[in-house]
């Protein structure tokens, strides 16, 4: 009986604790919620190199609250044909949404940003250094899967190379992730040598990673296409969301992390 | 006794709701699946080589967690101390864990810039994002599943044929493998069974710990998930293939686990 009681007192404490907290947790999100109670809500789906940036954007959002959701822009477009409508699609490419559009399921895209593929290593005692570096014995690379943008723009700098040296470099991948945050993890934790993302992922990883320029004549132009999801429910929110991508808010945040201007790509 | 009246219909309603919810994905995967997109699913040696991997990476962790679970389990279902509750609840641990956690854990604990990461690239081994992380990932997941269900199985027999069998001058060692074991068969191949049923499944520790490559790394979970963006109808037809190996399994054990105990020692 008393260690029954006893039980239920030990109980009773450890659920005041995990509840005091999550209280405590959401304290500092009381005010805003009261405030956004009555605003509607924004879904967009949106690549995963746009996080930081779209982020830092949905906190500032007025008229809408924000709920992102980040994955490979192959993946989110594969959503979207399965019947998943968020109100926003922005991909990490154009072809996805022109595809899209053609298959009737978006609006009509625009570009909204442009950013550069680069090849992205450890800050500290890199062991790569260069493009020539990739081809090295005992260097392991990783790469995206093919159908994901990241993916697709690193297969085609890889064809611009002369052929023996793409197929050295491509016998040194490790693994091919299906976002370039899969990528930008395996860099920062020391599993590969060297990773092809987007210069925006090398600002946003805090200093671990250092970008290395490729030649001009191998960059791919990576174009940002964003989009108002057919039937979506709040496409008055989907289009002041995508106005302020183009000019204001959006395009301040997505400036502030790296990217580019669309049409300067 | 209004009570009685209500309740037989609220229970089997329970029942068709569980049934129904739990069922309708997998039926659903079927009925999408033409048989032919399931035959033309296997035709492509993507598909064949995830399958091949899940198969051995999986076996091979299987032997692992067999062969050092199971005495593990024996010592904590028969010996009584103190820090034995803290250990089954140790064990059981990653049960509960979310697999990116599982990830994270074993990158932080055997990724290059990991706890012993240092230790093993002066030992020459690389772990991440080969075949052998695959093993550990799996492993780990896996693991409790069995390790649980061995010491329940363990814990059940009968303490008087151990100690029978001790009076009859067979040692510690000679119980455990002729009357332990097979006294407690049924139970360790449930637990196989769920440990593997596990391991087959998965996909998250797997994607953080070993990346996805063909051949090396990409298990049959990690396959679908890549054939969802660009070809819905191939991640269908693997994950057919998925469902139908991994039912396999459990109507394996299902059958295994009708012959009693009893039974089991007499043969």
């Amino acid at each position: 009986m008393i260690a029954s009681h006893r039980r239920l007192a030990l109980l009773a404490v450890l659920l005041a604790t995990l509840m005091g907290l999550s209280v405590s947790a959401c304290g500092s999100d009381e005010e805003s919620s009261a405030a956004t109670r009555e605003k509607p809500e924004l879904v967009v789906s949106a690549a995963a190199s746009l996080k930081t940036a779209l982020t830092r954007y949905a906190d500032r959002f007025e008229s809408a609250t924000v709920r992102l959701s980040f994955a490979g822009s192959d993946e989110l477009a594969a959503q979207v044909r399965q019947g998943i409508k968020p109100d926003v699609f922005a991909a990490a490419n154009t072809k996805l949404p022109d595809q899209l559009f053609k298959e009737g399921l978006v609006e009509k895209p625009v570009s909204f940003a442009t950013n550069e593929l680069v090849l992205a290593v450890p800050a500290d005692r890199p062991k790569v250094t260069s493009l020539d570096d990739l081809t090295g014995n005992d260097v392991t690379i990783a790469v995206g899967a093919e159908g994901v943008p990241v993916g697709d723009y690193t297969l085609k700098v890889l064809d611009g190379l002369p052929q023996a040296q793409s197929k050295a470099i491509l016998a040194n991948v490790r693994s091919r992730e299906p976002d370039v945050g899969g990528i930008v993890g395996k860099l920062t934790q020391g599993a590969v040598e060297a990773g092809f993302v987007y210069r925006s992922d090398v600002e946003g990883a805090g200093g671990k990673l250092k970008a290395i320029e490729l030649p001009d004549e191998l960059k791919p132009t990576v174009e940002y296409g964003v989009a108002i999801v057919k039937g979506a429910r709040n496409p008055a929110g989907a289009q002041t969301f995508i106005d302020g991508l183009l000019d204001g808010a959006g395009a301040k945040a997505l400036a502030d992390n790296g990217f580019g201007a669309p049409g300067t790509g | 006794m209004s009570q009685a009246r209500w309740f037989p219909p609220v229970l089997a309603v329970a029942l068709a709701v569980a049934l129904s919810f739990l069922t309708l994905p997998i039926v659903a995967i079927f009925v999408d699946t033409g048989p032919a997109e399931l035959v033309s699913s296997l035709d492509d040696p993507t598909a064949i080589d995830a399958l091949t991997l899940s198969l051995w990476t999986s076996t091979v962790a299987l032997v692992i967690i067999v062969v050092v679970g199971t005495p593990a389990a024996y010592l904590l279902a028969t010996r009584r101390f103190r820090a034995r509750n803290l250990l089954i609840t140790l064990i059981e641990l990653p049960l509960v864990l979310p697999p990116a956690v599982a990830g994270i854990g074993l990158l932080a604990a055997l990724g290059p810039n990991g706890l012993f990461g240092q230790a093993l690239d002066d030992a020459g081994i690389r772990v991440v994002l080969t075949t052998l992380s695959v093993i550990l990932a799996l492993t780990f997941v896996a693991a409790p599943f069995y390790l649980r269900q061995a010491e329940a199985a363990f814990s059940a027999l009968d303490r008087s044929w151990l100690d029978a069998s001790r009076t009859l001058g067979a040692g510690e060692a000679t119980t455990f493998v002729r009357v332990a074991i097979p006294a407690a068969l049924p139970g360790l191949i449930a637990g196989l069974a769920l440990a593997w049923g596990r391991a087959l499944g998965e996909f998250g520790a797997t994607l953080m710990f070993a990346g996805s490559f063909r051949g090396v790394t990409q298990t049959v979970p990690l396959a679908i998930y890549e054939r969802f963006a660009t070809d819905f109808t191939a991640a269908l037809g693997l994950s057919a293939v998925l469902v139908a190996v991994s039912a396999a399994i459990l109507m394996t054990v299902k059958l295994a686990t009708h012959a009693s105990p009893a039974r089991v020692l007499t043969r």
